[in-house]
């Protein structure tokens, strides 16, 4: 299925097919970053701004190899804080970079729909880097990349997701994605931060199990995440040690899993809270790959959402 | 539409005839001269020298009142002014309303109320009742000077925007504002439970990732000022009640006997969470629009006479500030010049309650509510009259705004039923 879209704003939007379009480009392109010369002409001539109002490093790095790979030009700008405060809009800034002639604008950012509400009045395509606690497709779909990669068709497949549902993006585009293209999803973690009626998310809902070691012991591959410490602050949960004996990936609870299963992590890993030292480390984690993985998706969305095919910018 | 601008005697005639008081639409005609209403007769036309004002194609009712308006002067100008709001009062169809107290400085002290109720009457577009603060600077702790705020004029006290959170604080703000004879218009708000909330708790705000308000938060609160109430004997108006648990409180308490009213805004009777889809910051209010079951339970209040009348919660903010990302933006929207059409289409004429109903909900209701002297169709009364047709279809478009700000989400809109005008004191000011 070709892939129009002029923006890719999260994995709600997209239909089953489009996902697997970015997949399968992804992978095709994931042989390019093994290459001695780790460069195509396929963005040639196109402008990236990155611009991130909220702290990352492996997204921006990520995002700023995937265009260089691609031969874009780019430039990075990063913001902390809210717009309002830095005494220009959100609205302002944008525009500005648009009318310096940039082609595309990646964002991360720390309101939910902040892209949404670009996307009524910028011209340029728009990709999502993150949204408050909305959607953070990239990661949704090197997670779905990596687990294909270990799990062929995902179609069936049991994926858990573990820990702060409440404030995730990237459970919310995990949720999504999966979901459409036919997995099960699990999530699991404090009731506290399990927001909402989120059973009803995803194509077909969601089944909560807050048991850890049933929630994965029917599990394919699972997928934990960062806890913040500013959660306790609001008192959703009591303290980082009680969380570890709780919620905390270890052999242990691992040993509920079948063999195959594989761990996921989006990174960054609090080691001791949310996951074991020797589950980060040991060789059920994909963690790294995911790493990798990232790259080469992140390549695809920006190719295909630039109006690429394989007839005018081929990646051989 | 016609220019009655400098006729101060004249009939409108052959109207259908909206009295609320009598329960009664039908078909008469109304003489006014000197701004009263010095004859009502029971008949399509008369004969008169005075000049004639053909209105037989149109609903005649009193002036409608509204009972929650921010007019934000003094202190928001750039929002709205005294001036601005009372011509989009106009517009609306309003010949009354009561202005809430969260100015800056806010209306916890007689001088202010004095410049608002001034401003008020230079501008003579529309009568403007004050509400005083219920405790200096609304911050919840002191109780104000309630004896002083009368003398100067104000009609109710409130600290609306804000909820007061101490107990003790209320109990003696209802005791005390009892003793003056004023009823207290409680904002309830657990501010804790709803703190740094978008949006209603629920499946709609788990998609878009915006942090909810549950329910609970406005029920706990509704319930505490309900007991309060019955503890103190004291007047208690519920503002713009949004949940379907707190209208079962309110119709409970109601029930024991406390001297309790509620109102209910326009878009908590025609607007759900699920329209928050696109992020679009006008729908961003406060209470948060909330789920169809809600609407469906505020519908049925109406009808049960638990929510006793509509109350607009017309909240000016500028573009500049709804421009921005959801979580940036302020919560409020104007409602006063759409009160009316948006009920009318999604109640009157989709059936859920009549024209005379909803002439109730706007006029009689809320006057009594806080015993206003507005919302009458009488001989000898004031002409404060509106003129409707409930038949013009109509698409509501943004240059049509009086308000200074245009934070509504129904731009676009497609409206059945359309106000006119208004007489105040007999003085006609066209909407159309």
């Amino acid at each position: 299925m070709p892939f129009n879209r002029k923006h890719l704003l999260g994995l709600e939007d997209l239909a089953a097919e489009e996902i697997t379009t970015i997949l399968d480009t992804a992978d095709t392109f994931k042989e390019i970053s093994e290459r001695p010369i780790k460069k195509v002409p396929a963005l040639r001539g196109k402008t990236i701004a990155n611009v991130f109002y909220e702290n990352s490093t492996r997204t921006r790095i990520s995002f700023e190899l995937a265009e260089k790979r691609l031969s874009a030009d780019t430039v990075s700008f990063s913001k902390t804080g809210s717009s309002v405060s830095k005494g220009e809009t959100l609205r302002d800034t944008v525009e500005n970079i648009r009318a310096m002639k940039v082609d595309m604008v990646v964002m991360r950012h720390g309101s939910s729909g902040a892209h949404r509400f670009l996307a009524n009045f910028l011209d340029a395509s728009i990709v999502n880097a993150g949204d408050g606690q909305h959607e953070h497709p990239t990661q949704g779909l090197l997670d779905m990349m990596t687990m294909r990669q270990h799990l062929g068709a995902l179609d069936g497949k049991n994926v858990t997701i573990i820990g702060d549902i409440m404030h995730s993006r990237v459970a919310r585009s995990n949720i999504w994605g999966l979901t459409k293209v036919g997995a099960k999803v699990t999530v699991c973690g404090p009731s506290t931060m399990m927001p909402a009626e989120i059973e009803r998310l995803g194509e077909g809902g969601v089944t909560i199990e807050y048991d850890i070691r049933k929630a994965i012991a029917g599990a394919d591959a699972i997928n934990i995440l960062r806890i913040q410490l500013e959660r306790q602050k609001a008192r959703l949960f009591p303290s980082m040690r009680e969380y570890f004996e709780v919620f905390g990936v270890t052999p242990e609870v691992l040993a509920s899993a079948p063999e195959h299963c594989i761990v996921m992590h989006p990174g960054p890993m609090n080691r001791g809270v949310e996951i074991a030292q020797e589950i980060a480390d040991g060789d059920r984690a994909v963690i790294l790959e995911q790493v990798t993985n990232g790259v080469a998706v992140r390549m695809a969305v920006l190719f295909l959402v630039a109006g690429g095919s394989f007839d005018s910018g081929t990646p051989e | 539409m016609i220019d009655w601008k400098d006729k101060r005697e004249f009939w409108i005639a052959g109207a259908k005839i909206a009295d609320p008081e009598a329960e009664r639409l039908r078909v008469g005609s109304v003489c006014v001269q000197k701004g009263r209403i010095t004859e009502i007769v029971w008949q399509k036309s008369v004969e008169t020298d005075l000049p004639v004002l053909d209105a037989e194609r149109f609903v005649l009712a009193p002036g409608f009142v509204d009972l929650h308006a921010h007019l934000r002067e003094p202190g928001y100008e750039e929002r709205e002014t005294i001036e601005t709001g009372s011509a989009a009062a106009a517009a609306g169809g309003y010949t009354s309303i009561v202005c809430m107290a969260n100015t800056n400085p806010a209306i916890d002290d007689p001088s202010v109320v004095e410049y608002i109720s001034c401003r008020a009457q230079q501008i003579g577009r529309c009568r403007v009742y004050v509400a005083g603060a219920l405790t200096k600077g609304r911050l919840g702790e002191i109780i104000n000077e309630y004896f002083h705020l009368k003398r100067a004029g104000v009609v109710a006290l409130s600290d609306d925007g804000a909820y007061v959170t101490n107990s003790q604080v209320m109990r003696s703000a209802l005791e005390y504002a009892n003793l003056h004879a004023l009823p207290v218009i409680s904002h309830c708000e657990d501010a804790f439970l709803s703190s740094a909330s978008q949006m209603n708790e629920g499946y709609t705000s788990t998609r878009l990732g915006l942090k909810g308000a549950p329910a609970a938060a406005e029920e706990i609160a509704v319930s505490r000022d309900c007991m309060l109430a019955q503890l103190t004997g004291a007047r208690l108006h519920v503002a713009h009640v949004s949940t379907a648990g707190a209208v079962e409180l309110v119709r409970k308490a109601k029930k024991k006997g406390a001297r309790i009213t509620a109102e209910a805004t326009p878009h908590h009777l025609t607007l759900d969470d699920r329209l928050l889809d696109g992020y679009d910051t006008n729908l961003k209010v406060n209470p948060p629009l909330r789920g169809v079951k809600d609407v469906e339970a505020l519908r049925a209040g109406l009808l049960d006479g638990t929510i006793d009348c509509i109350a607009t919660d017309h909240a000016p903010h500028s573009e500049i500030d709804k421009d921005v990302e959801f979580d940036e933006a302020p919560a409020g929207m104007i409602g006063l010049e759409t009160a009316f059409a948006q009920l009318h289409t999604e109640l009157v004429a989709k059936g859920v309650i009549d024209l005379l109903d909803l002439v109730k909900l706007m006029t009689v209701k809320p006057a009594a509510t806080l015993a206003l002297p507005g919302g009458r169709i009488a001989r000898e009364g004031p002409a404060d009259l509106v003129l409707l047709d409930p038949a013009e279809e109509w698409t509501f478009e943004k240059r049509f705004i009086r308000s200074r700000s245009k934070n509504t989400p129904l731009v676009g809109a497609r409206f059945t039923g359309r106000v006119q005008g208004v007489f105040l004191e007999g003085k006609w000011q066209s909407a159309v």
